[in-house]
């Protein structure tokens, strides 16, 4: 039976460094396995997220051997001869251990202005599975908050956080942008508070997914061109010019009594 | 007062699953403070594991479809254990839940006409379950999720609660709770308190269930002074990876018996044929060519025995595994690979595909599955009465897999994602009826709040001890070995006997490290309430005396219809974890002539 050593970055907010651990190597294990084992007997306060391991809830998010992967999915006989180095998520606060303090992502969750559909018929909408498939990928979303910890603008620009949604939130946005029945419209907000314009479509968050969403090609793209689209269009402009009309807010659309 | 961080609301939730949320939505909707507290982040809870779909008798997919058969199909597969009238309610009241969720967001999956698509799954006499692909529990948490955030409803994310709190009347005062990233106590007053926070699984060796599911409610309602009904009646999906062994229990969807999956034996035989019993054999095919044509034309043949429902279907699994026809790992084969095109696969059940490619290294569009029984899901918990989800204890309300009674001795696939959002509302609305109406300030009793503080932080103080996953892992093991599928009455005995001896070494934990997010510590404050489980479980299967849905005893192999008159109900009447508990006879509801009727036509 071989041996694996993992190298793991301990500490908090005011600094760590890297512990290892070497424990054998059983069949068909995944990082969050040892994660388990060293916990188990080593390091019983080692701190990590974790709840479904099985790759749908998006709780252990790390950086393993410096690459942003769900614990629960990355198995150790996939990963290159060697120490396993994991970190925690480079783009936001360490809590302790591998746990990050990832607020951000629920403060913008916040701000999106609500889903608004208009009142039901008697027999329920009609949808169709071709409307319906586009905003469905964006809805595999697991919010494991990787394509937001790649993605350089959080990541090299702490200050970002005040004004650019990500990736995450652009795949929200897009999803009700193109859901059959939404009836509210976000595209100056997208533009003005969201920062839709800084994205510029290097695709790193695409390629992190563990979902396989198409996050740049099939939502960031023809958002910006949506958005582009309400900015520049004159008629719009001289609306928007007229009336300042301030869009249904979230608090709008969350006041409608449950049915 | 205590010297802890406190907060004040009108309406508590404890846990942010499917149930929570929907009782949290209803309660603010009334104009309450409404507080849910969750020991993990939102969006994260176990609903998201759930795959297959969310049962409504809606009639999309067969217009036949009606909440009576609805009805008569829930009561059957909880072998007539259910409390009749929640799975009344909850048959009539699932469709307008599903419609629901349309109107804030959610996307299902849509018939040609455009209507909301339903799918096949066991024990379901129609074609019932709205669904997302394989991942619907993922669509119900996010919409409600949405929704909850869009309302303003304050979310204490990564804060455990320990225990609940009453105040001198007797009545629900609030909880005590701490805050996981710190370490920190945090106290909430409340008139309110709704406990929705799931299963059990973890009690077992393997299970579908994630580390939250402690029983953490079933728990704490018990220590409050509110009983646990049906608690012997577990759920083993038949369906579990059996390996690799460090995904041993992960759960393989039922859709893919709903879509065409068959189950076969080392020896190639589709051995379910063998087990169906005479409640089903009515609407049971005989032979594989009429089961096959049934997936075709749903007129044109009748069931395929792999949709009996599940405590069917897993105890067929352990007797062929058992008779030494299983395959290489201890399991036997699901196979879809032979019977259905690579695309239809690929595109009907998408996470399980992904789920064996990356785990496994198995393509389930090429080669078969092995899969094994895994326990999945607890029947049983909390009594609560049926329109209200009250407690006896005022102010204590609960909702979901921590309620008992709508599933009876055996849940159907799919009527767990409807049970959350008919029963969260419902226990929603009245919780915040209770709290409008009720008068007088909740005061929480400091003695209680500074015991529930002092046994969390005992195994700080201990110099030596016990390390507390060292008593996990030896408690699932004996759980899994002793009350596990199949019982006997001198396994479920040695099981009391060494449940004690877990006391013992619970009360002897040591803990290392610092409280700022320290899982070892969490974990030692989630044995009390595992053992809790495990107790009243070994206790329910030690007194019933039959074999019933998820409670098989091969001691008595079969169903004894004096057992259906009633449950077996517990407390805990000095309000500890390791103190004794009493358990009784406690009668069931009886069934009105008129539901009575719907149960006992032949088909």
């Amino acid at each position: 039976m071989s041996e694996v050593t993992m190298r793991i970055w301990r500490g908090d907010a005011s600094g760590g460094d890297f512990e290892s651990f070497t424990l054998e190597q059983n069949e068909g294990e995944v990082v969050l396995d040892v994660i388990h084992r060293i916990q188990a007997s080593a390091a019983p306060d080692l701190a990590c997220r974790w709840n479904c391991k099985a790759g749908k809830c998006g709780s252990c998010s790390a950086e393993i051997n410096g690459k942003p992967r769900l614990m629960c999915m990355t198995r150790i006989d996939q990963l290159p001869e060697g120490p396993v180095t994991v970190t925690p998520m480079k783009a936001f606060p360490v809590i302790r251990d591998l746990v990050t303090d990832v607020s951000f992502n629920f403060a913008m969750a916040e701000r999106v202005p609500a889903f608004l559909p208009p009142p039901m018929p008697a027999d329920g909408f009609r949808m169709f599975q071709v409307d319906v498939e586009r905003g469905q990928e964006f809805r595999k979303c697991i919010e494991c908050f990787m394509c937001q910890d790649v993605c350089h603008v959080i990541r090299d620009h702490e200050d970002s956080k005040t004004h650019y949604a990500g990736p995450r939130f652009f795949i929200r946005y897009a999803e009700l942008e193109m859901h059959p029945l939404d009836t509210n419209d976000r595209r100056e907000f997208i533009r003005e508070e969201m920062g839709l314009g800084y994205c510029n479509i290097t695709k790193c968050c695409t390629e992190v997914c563990p979902e396989h969403i198409k996050i740049t090609d099939n939502a960031i793209i023809p958002l910006k061109e949506r958005v582009v689209d309400a900015h520049y269009d004159p008629i719009a402009w001289l609306g928007r010019k007229i009336t300042r009309r301030v869009k249904r807010s979230s608090d709008a659309a969350a006041v409608q009594p449950a049915p | 007062m205590t010297p802890y961080e406190h907060h004040e609301y009108d309406v508590v939730i404890i846990g942010a699953g499917g149930a929570g949320l929907r009782a949290a939505i209803e309660a603010k909707a009334r104009g309450l403070r409404v507080a849910v507290v969750t020991k993990s982040l939102l969006g994260k809870a176990h609903t998201v594991m759930a795959e297959g779909g969310m049962a409504a008798a809606m009639g999309n997919v067969q217009s036949e479809d009606n909440w009576m058969v609805h009805f008569r199909d829930t009561m059957r597969g909880g072998k007539m254990l259910n409390n009749y009238r929640m799975a009344e309610l909850h048959a009539k009241e699932a469709p307008d839940r599903v419609y629901e969720l349309e109107q804030w967001g959610a996307l299902f999956d849509r018939t040609a006409e455009g209507k909301i698509l339903q799918r096949d799954f066991g024990g379901h006499r129609y074609a019932r379950l709205a669904h997302v692909g394989d991942r619907t529990g993922l669509e119900l948490i996010r919409t409600l999720q949405q929704k909850v955030v869009s309302m303003g409803i304050d979310v204490f994310m990564e804060c455990k609660v320990l225990r609940l709190v009453r105040d001198a009347d007797g009545r629900i005062a609030g909880c005590v709770a701490y805050w996981r990233p710190t370490g920190e106590i945090v106290t909430f007053a409340a008139a309110s308190v709704i406990v929705a926070t799931g299963g059990v699984g973890r009690s077992w060796k393997f299970t579908t269930n994630s580390w939250e599911s402690t029983g953490d409610g079933h728990a704490m309602a018990l220590w409050a002074g509110a009983q646990l009904i049906d608690m012997e009646c577990i759920q083993f999906h038949p369906t579990g990876m059996v390996w690799p062994l460090s995904v041993r229990g992960l759960l393989v969807t039922e859709a893919v018996r709903g879509d065409g999956g068959v189950l076969r034996n080392s020896e190639g035989q589709r051995f379910m044929f063998n087990y169906v019993a005479d409640m089903f054999r009515a609407e049971t095919a005989d032979t594989e060519e009429e089961a096959d044509r049934w997936y075709d034309d749903h007129d044109a043949g009748r069931r395929p025995p792999e949709l009996l429902p599940r405590d069917e279907v897993a105890r067929a699994i352990n007797t062929e595994v058992k008779a030494g026809r299983g395959t290489p790992h201890g399991g036997v084969f699901l196979d879809i690979a032979s019977r259905r095109s690579a695309e239809f696969i690929r595109r009907r059940l998408p996470s399980m595909y992904h789920q064996f490619m990356e785990l496994a290294g198995v393509d389930i569009t090429r080669e078969p599955m092995e899969i094994g029984p895994t326990c999945h899901y607890i029947m049983g918990g909390v009594k609560v009465d049926a329109e209200t989800e009250a407690t006896r204890v005022p102010g204590l309300y609960a909702a979901g897999e921590v309620a008992a009674g709508l599933h009876g001795a055996n849940r159907l696939g799919g009527n767990s994602l409807s049970d959350l959002v008919v029963f969260g509302r419902r226990a929603g609305i009245a919780a915040a009826e209770y709290a409008a109406s009720s008068t007088g300030p909740r005061t929480l009793d400091d003695a209680s709040v500074e015991e529930a503080v002092a046994e969390a932080l005992a195994p700080f103080e201990r110099t030596e001890g016990e390390n507390p996953y060292d008593i996990q892992r030896d408690l699932q093991e004996m759980m899994q070995a002793n009350v596990g599928i199949i019982r006997n009455a001198a396994e479920i005995d040695d099981a009391l006997e060494k449940l004690q001896g877990f006391c013992d070494r619970v009360r002897r934990i040591k803990v290392t490290g610092g409280r700022a997010y320290n899982p070892g510590w969490n974990l030692a404050t989630d044995l009390p309430s595992m053992i809790t489980v495990s107790r009243t479980t070994a206790l329910g299967a030690r007194d019933r005396h039959e074999s019933r849905g998820g409670h098989t005893r091969e001691d008595f192999p079969t169903a004894d219809p004096e057992y259906a008159t009633f449950n077996l109900a517990h407390s805990a009447p000095g309000g500890r974890w390791d103190g004794d508990y009493l358990t009784e006879r406690s009668a069931l509801l009886e069934i009105p002539d008129e539901l009575r009727a719907l149960l006992e036509e032949a088909k």
